[in-house]
C-alpha cells in the first residue's frame, strides 16, 4: 500500500473511499444471497429442514466469538494509532484467532450437517444455506489472512502509527463481515 | 514510445523494452489505448458473428450454418457486443479522458486500473477460446434457467459462459471502484462536482451502477455454477426451485446494465455537440440530474423484461409505470441536446455527424421502448424481431454511434493527428444508412410474426424479402467498419497534426498537448468554470514545461500476474481440475502480496 | 429521402395480406384489444417522432455554419423549457398508461365460465394439447370454436417455452414447475399459425404449431373423431398391416401413444395423427412425402431431436407411412 497521504478533493483517503465502495458492492452480493435464502425458505421438497438440523446454541456461541473479534479489532486499531507495538500485535492476533475459532466452529457445523444428511445437493435449504454461509466463511478466511499479514508486518516493525489507515481498512472489512453475519444469523437461525 | 519527462529527449528504445513498457504500464492513457484496441477487435469479431447470422437469415430455409452453430453465433454476438465491445470501448474513454477532464495526473489506483484491463483481455480470450474447442456458449447472452442446467445444456458451452462472465465481472467492479474514487477525490482545485464535464458525470453514474449491479449477476452465475458443478438446486424444478429466480436476478443486473451501455455514449455526445455548436450545453444541471435519475430509476424497471411470464396484473402495472417514467429523463436529455444546437454555429465534422446520428436513431429506439413499456402490447412484441429492432436502435444507433462520435472527437488528443474527414464522412454515411436498412425492417419482421433467436424460418411467413433487406443493411454497416479501420491506419501517417485543441473545445483535456505529456499537466490548473477554455479566467494557465520535476509512477507487472492467476483458476475450473484452480489461486495470492508490498507512489 | 421511401414501401408491404403469423390482423378478442392499444401507442409515438426529428432536422439545417455566421450567444438553460418538456412527455405517457393498465387487468388470463379448457404442455420441441373435459390428447394442432371463449392452462415438461399465436393474442411463457394462463375468444373460422417464442435449445426454431378455429357445427365432429378409438388396422391392406408391425416392433411404442396399442408419453400422441395438417411441430406437411422425410432422419430435420434415426428399409418406411396415414 502506498505510504503517501495525498491531497484529495473530499479529504478522505483514496483507499478508504475505495474500500467503502467495495463494501457497497459486497452489500449487493450478500443482499442477493440472503434474498434468495428468504425466497426459498420453506420450499424444500424433501430433506432436513432448518428446524430439524440447526444448532442454535452452538451458533450463538460462534456468533459471540465473532462479535468479540470485532471488539479485538477496535482495540487493535486503537493500539496502532497510539503506536503501542505490543498491544497492536496482541489484538491483531486475538482478532485473527477469534476469527479462526469462528471458522472452526463453522467447519464443525458443516461436517455435522453432512453427516446428518444435509449437503449442497440435498434440497433447497442445503443449497441456499451452504452457499450463503460458505460465501460468508470465505470472506472471514480472507480477513483472517489479512489480519495475520498485518500481524507479521507489525512483528517486522513496519506497522507504525503512520500505517494506521491500513489497519483501519482491515477493520472496516472485518466489521462489515461481522455485520453480515449478524444478518445471516438472524435470518437463518433465529427467524425460522 | 517514450515521451519527454523532466526535459530529457526521448530515445528509441528496443522493441522488447517497448513491449515490456506496455505490458507493465500503469498510465491511464496507455491503458485507455489498450482497452480501445482490444475492445474494437472484439467489436469486429462480434460484427462477423452478426454478418453470419444475417447471411443465414437472408432467406428462409437457409442451411449456411447448422442450428447448433447458429445458437452459438447469436449467443456470442450478444455476449461479445455487451461485455467485450461496448463496455470496454466506454472504458477506453473513461481511462483516457476522465483524468484529463478533471485535472488529475492519473486514476486513484493505477495498478488496479491495469489489473482491470488484463482481466478483461484474458477473460475475453477465455470466452472466445470456447470456439476452439467447439463449445461456444449457446443459450443466449441472457442464459435462462433451466435451459442452462447440466441436464439441458450438457458439455462445456455454458461452463465457459458462467466462468468467463464472472471473470469479466471482476474487471468491471474493480474499475468501477477505481473511477468513483478518482472522480470524487482527484479533481483539480475549483473543479466542483457541478463544474465537471458531462462525460465525467455520466462516467461517475455508470460506475455506481456497475459497482451495484455486477454483484447481482455474480450471485446468479454462482448459483448456476454450483448447480452445474456441484449438483446444487438453485434452479432445479424437481427440488422445488423456481426458474424465475434466474430471470429476476439476471434482469436486476441486466436492466441497469443497459444504462451502463448507454450513459457513457450520452456523456460523449454531451461534449461533442456543444463543441461543434460553439455553445455550452443547454441545461447542464438538468442533463446531469437526468443521468443520475436514470441511474437510480433503472433499478426499478427490471421486470419489464418479464412481461410474458405471468407476473400478475399488479406487478405488471407497477413495472409498466416505472418503465414509462424512465422515458422522461431520457427525453429531457434529447431536448437539451437539440436546444444546445439551437442558435449555434454547427460544424459538421464526422464526430458531429455521429452525434446527430445518435440522436436521430436513439429517438426511434426510445419510442419503440415506450411501445414495449405497455405489457399487453409487449406481449406481441417481446421475444420477436421487434425488440431486436428496439435494442439495436438504442445500442447500435445509440451507444455505438455515440462511441464513434467520441472516437473522432478524441482521436487527435490521443494520437496527435486528426482522422480524415473525407474518409470519416464515408464511414458515417455507410454506417447510418446500413444501420437503418438493417434494423428498421426488423420492426416489421417482428410485428409480422418472426420470433427471435431462430436459425431458420418458414417461407410461408412471407418474411424473406424483409430479411434480405436487413442482411444487405448489415453488410453495408460492415463495409463502413472497414472504412473506419482504413481511416485509423491512414491517420497514423497521413493525418493532419492536431495541436492542443483542434476543435476549439472548452474542457481541460484540450488545454494540454496532443498527445498529452505522460504526467498530463505540468502544473495542475485551478478551475473556475464549467467551460474553462472558453471563459475569460476560466482556468489558470498550464505551462508547456513543468517548473519542477513531476514524479511519474513506475510500471508494474503484478497486475498482469494477478490477472493471469485468475485465468489459470478459470481454466482449472473448465477442466474440472482442482489442482489447477488452486494453482491459479496461489499465483493470485502471491501477486496480491507482491503488489501490496512493492514500492509504488502515484 | 431514400430511406423514407424505403420505409413507406416496407410499411405498405407489411400492412397487406399474406402474413399468417402477423400481429396486425387480429382474429380474436385478445389480439384485437392489443391491436387497438398498440395503434393508440403507435400514433402517439409517430407524433412524437415527427415532432422531435423535425426539430432536430430544423436545427441542423438552420444553424449550420455559414461564412457569415457570427459567434453564437452562450445560453445556459431555461427553467420554463425544462418544465415544459418534462411535463409534455409525462402527459403523453398518461394517455398511454391509462388504457394500458386497464387492459392489463382485462386480459390477465382468467377464462370466463363455460370456456373451452385446454391444457398446454411444452416439450422440447413440440406442443402437447389436452382437453381434460373431453378426454382428448393431441399434439401440435389445437382446435377451438369460433365465438366460444378458450382458457389455456400451460406448463412445461422441460425448459421454458412460450406459447404464441399472434393472430389470437399475446404470448405467454410456458415454464416447468409453474402454470400460466391465456384466455381468448376467436372470432373467425380458419387455421392460424403459432410458434414457440422463448429460446429453448437446438430446435427452438422448429417448435411451431397450428390452431384450427372450427365453426360451432364442425367442432363437435372433430371432438367425436378425436374421442373415437384409432382406426382399426385394415386386415385386407397388406401395407397397412406391415406398417402397424413396424410401429409395434421398431421402438416407436417406447415414446408414442396410439390409444389401445401403445402407451409411450415421451413423444406426441399419434392416435389421430392423420387428422392434423402438419407434423413434427409444424415444420413438415402431413403427407406421404413429409412423413417419409421425417421418419427417415428426425435429427436431420429437427436438430437435437430426441427421436432417434431408426434404420428402416425402404419397404418398412413406406409401410409405416401408409399405416400412419390411416390414423384419422
Amino acid at each position: 500500500m502506498t505510504a503517501v497521504a495525498q491531497h484529495t478533493s473530499t479529504g478522505l483517503d483514496n483507499r478508504k473511499l475505495g474500500f467503502w465502495m467495495f463494501i457497497g458492492s459486497e452489500c449487493l452480493l450478500f443482499g442477493s444471497l440472503i434474498s434468495t435464502y428468504l425466497v426459498y425458505h420453506g420450499r424444500s421438497v424433501s430433506g432436513p429442514t432448518p428446524d430439524e438440523i440447526l444448532n442454535i446454541p452452538l451458533t450463538s456461541v460462534s456468533t459471540f466469538v465473532l462479535l468479540m473479534s470485532s471488539l479485538a479489532m477496535v482495540l487493535a486499531l486503537a493500539a496502532v494509532t497510539r503506536g503501542d507495538r505490543l498491544w497492536t500485535r496482541v489484538w491483531l492476533l486475538a482478532t485473527a484467532g477469534l476469527g479462526l475459532t469462528f471458522l472452526g466452529m463453522q467447519a464443525y457445523e458443516f461436517t455435522t450437517f453432512v453427516h446428518e444428511g444435509l449437503t449442497i445437493k440435498t434440497n433447497l435449504f442445503g443449497s441456499t444455506f451452504f452457499v450463503l454461509t460458505g460465501t460468508h466463511g470465505a470472506h472471514v478466511a480472507v480477513g483472517v489472512l489479512w489480519l495475520l499479514t498485518q500481524f507479521v508486518r507489525s512483528l517486522q516493525g513496519k506497522l507504525g502509527p503512520e500505517k494506521a489507515i491500513n489497519v483501519e481498512i482491515t477493520g472496516l472489512y472485518w466489521h462489515f463481515v461481522d455485520v453480515v453475519w449478524i444478518v445471516i444469523f438472524t435470518v437463518v437461525y433465529l427467524l425460522r | 514510445m517514450t515521451t519527454p519527462v523532466m526535459g530529457h529527449a526521448p530515445t528509441r528504445a528496443s522493441w522488447g523494452s517497448r513491449v515490456w513498457s506496455w505490458v507493465t504500464t500503469t498510465d491511464h492513457k496507455r491503458i485507455g489505448v489498450l482497452y480501445f484496441v482490444t475492445a474494437f477487435s472484439f467489436f469486429l469479431i462480434g460484427g462477423l458473428e452478426a454478418l453470419l447470422i444475417r447471411l443465414q437469415l437472408s432467406h428462409s430455409g437457409n442451411t449456411l450454418v447448422s442450428a447448433q452453430t447458429y445458437n452459438e453465433l447469436f449467443t456470442m454476438h450478444g455476449t461479445t457486443m455487451v461485455f467485450l465491445a461496448v463496455m470496454p470501448l466506454s472504458a477506453a474513454f473513461f481511462n483516457y479522458v476522465v483524468p484529463l477532464q478533471i485535472g488529475a495526473r492519473d486514476v486513484a489506483f493505477p495498478r488496479l486500473n491495469a489489473f482491470s484491463y488484463w482481466v478483461f483481455v484474458l477473460g475475453g480470450l477465455f470466452l472466445n477460446a470456447s470456439f476452439l474447442v467447439g463449445a461456444a456458449p449457446n443459450a443466449g447472452w441472457f442464459g435462462y434457467a433451466n435451459l442452462t442446467s447440466s441436464q439441458y445444456s450438457p458439455g462445456l458451452h455454458i461452463d465457459f459462459w458462467v466462468i468467463g462472465l464472472q471473470v469479466l465481472g471482476i474487471a468491471s467492479i474493480a474499475a468501477g471502484i477505481n473511477f468513483i474514487v478518482t472522480i470524487v477525490n482527484l479533481r483539480a482545485p475549483g473543479m466542483r462536482l457541478m463544474r465537471m464535464p458531462v462525460f465525467t458525470w455520466m462516467t461517475l453514474v455508470t460506475q455506481f451502477i456497475i459497482v451495484t449491479a455486477f454483484p447481482v449477476i455474480t450471485v446468479a452465475l454462482v448459483f448456476l455454477m454450483f448447480d452445474r458443478f456441484f449438483g446444487a438446486n438453485f434452479y432445479s424444478v424437481a427440488a422445488g426451485g423456481d426458474v424465475l429466480l434466474w430471470q429476476h436476478l439476471f434482469w436486476l443486473f441486466g436492466h441497469p446494465e443497459v444504462y451502463i451501455l448507454i450513459l457513457p455514449a450520452m456523456g460523449m455526445i454531451s461534449e461533442v455537440i456543444p463543441t461543434f455548436s460553439r455553445k455550452p450545453l443547454f441545461g447542464y444541471a438538468v442533463v446531469v440530474y437526468s443521468g443520475m435519475l436514470i441511474g437510480v430509476l433503472g433499478w426499478g424497471v427490471w421486470a419489464h423484461h418479464m412481461f410474458a411470464v405471468g407476473l400478475g396484473p399488479i406487478a405488471e402495472s407497477v413495472f409498466s409505470a416505472t418503465t414509462m417514467l424512465i422515458a422522461i429523463p431520457t427525453g429531457v436529455k434529447i431536448f437539451n441536446w437539440i436546444a444546445t444546437m439551437w442558435g449555434g454555429r454547427i460544424r459538421f465534422t464526422t464526430s458531429m455527424l455521429f452525434a446527430v446520428g445518435f440522436i436521430a436513431m436513439f429517438i426511434v429506439g426510445g419510442l419503440s421502448g415506450v411501445m414495449h413499456s405497455s405489457p399487453p402490447a409487449d406481449l406481441q412484441q417481446t421475444d420477436t424481431y421487434f425488440v431486436v429492432a428496439h435494442f439495436h436502435y438504442v445500442l447500435f444507433g445509440g451507444a455505438m454511434m455515440g462511441i464513434f462520435a467520441g472516437i473522432y472527437y478524441w482521436w487527435p488528443k490521443v494520437t496527435g493527428r486528426l482522422l480524415s474527414e473525407g474518409i470519416g464522412k464515408t464511414h458515417f454515411w455507410l454506417t447510418f444508412v446500413g444501420a437503418n436498412l438493417a434494423f428498421f425492417p426488423m420492426h416489421f419482421i417482428g410485428l409480422l410474426g418472426m420470433p427471435r433467436r431462430i436459425y431458420t424460418y418458414d417461407p410461408a411467413l412471407g418474411l424473406d424479402t424483409l430479411n434480405l433487406v436487413s442482411t444487405i443493411g448489415a453488410f453495408i454497416m460492415g463495409t463502413g467498419m472497414l472504412v473506419f479501420v482504413f481511416n485509423a491506419i491512414w491517420s497514423r501517417k497521413r493525418g493532419v497534426p492536431a495541436g492542443d485543441n483542434p476543435w476549439g473545445a472548452a474542457t481541460l483535456e484540450w488545454a494540454v498537448s496532443s498527445p498529452p505529456p505522460v504526467y498530463n499537466f505540468s502544473v495542475i490548473p485551478e478551475v473556475r468554470s464549467r467551460i474553462p477554455i472558453w471563459v475569460e479566467n476560466g482556468m489558470t494557465p498550464v505551462p508547456a514545461v513543468p517548473p519542477e520535476p513531476v514524479h511519474v509512477p513506475p510500471g508494474s507487472y503484478w497486475p498482469l500476474v494477478a490477472a493471469t492467476g485468475i485465468i489459470i483458476a478459470a481454466v482449472g475450473a473448465i477442466l474440472k481440475t482442482l489442482l489447477v484452480v488452486l494453482g491459479g489461486g496461489a499465483v493470485l495470492v502471491v501477486a496480491i502480496y507482491a503488489w501490496a508490498l512493492e514500492p509504488f507512489e502515484i | 429521402m431514400a430511406l423514407l421511401l424505403a420505409a413507406v414501401a416496407v410499411a405498405v408491404a407489411a400492412c397487406s395480406g399474406g402474413f399468417p403469423q402477423s400481429t396486425l390482423r387480429p382474429t380474436a378478442d385478445f389480439s384485437r384489444e392489443i391491436d387497438t392499444l398498440y395503434r393508440t401507442i403507435f400514433w402517439w409515438a409517430l407524433g412524437v417522432f415527427v415532432l422531435v426529428e423535425s426539430a432536430l432536422l430544423f436545427v441542423i439545417l438552420r444553424y449550420r455554419e455559414r461564412p457569415d455566421s457570427g459567434e453564437p450567444k452562450h445560453v445556459h438553460g431555461s427553467t420554463l423549457l425544462e418544465v415544459a418538456w418534462t411535463l409534455a412527455p409525462a402527459v403523453v405517457l398518461v394517455f398511454i398508461a391509462v388504457p394500458t393498465i386497464r387492459m392489463i387487468f382485462r386480459t390477465e388470463g382468467t377464462a370466463p365460465e363455460g370456456a373451452l379448457a385446454v391444457e398446454v404442455v411444452g416439450h422440447q420441441w413440440w406442443w402437447e394439447f389436452k382437453y381434460p373435459e373431453l378426454g382428448i390428447t393431441t399434439a401440435n394442432e389445437m382446435h377451438v370454436v369460433q365465438g366460444r371463449p378458450v382458457g389455456l392452462t400451460m406448463t412445461s415438461k422441460d425448459v421454458i417455452h412460450s406459447f404464441w399465436v399472434p393472430k389470437l393474442g399475446g404470448k405467454r411463457d410456458v415454464m416447468p414447475g409453474r402454470t400460466t394462463r391465456i384466455a381468448f375468444t376467436p372470432d373467425s373460422v380458419g387455421v392460424v399459425y403459432g410458434q414457440c417464442a422463448e429460446f429453448c435449445g437446438d430446435s427452438h426454431a422448429n417448435m411451431r404449431f397450428r390452431v384450427v378455429v372450427d365453426s360451432p357445427e364442425d367442432f363437435p365432429r372433430w371432438v367425436a373423431a378425436q374421442q373415437a378409438p384409432p382406426a382399426p388396422v385394415d386386415s385386407t391392406a397388406a401395407r397397412v398391416q406391415a406398417g402397424a408391425q413396424v410401429f409395434m416392433t421398431k421402438g416407436c411404442i417406447a415414446c408414442h401413444t396410439i390409444a389401445g396399442r401403445s402407451a409411450g408419453v415421451i413423444g406426441p400422441n399419434l392416435t389421430h395423427l392423420a387428422s392434423r395438417t402438419t407434423i413434427a411441430a409444424g415444420i413438415l406437411p402431413n403427407d406421404a412425402e413429409g412423413l417419409a422425410r421425417w421418419l427417415r432422419n428426425p435429427p436431420g430435420e429437427k436438430p437435437g431431436s430426441l427421436m432417434p434415426k431408426i434404420p428402416f428399409t425402404d419397404d418398412e418406411l413406406a409401410a409405416l407411412v401408409t399405416y400412419l396415414q390411416t390414423l384419422h
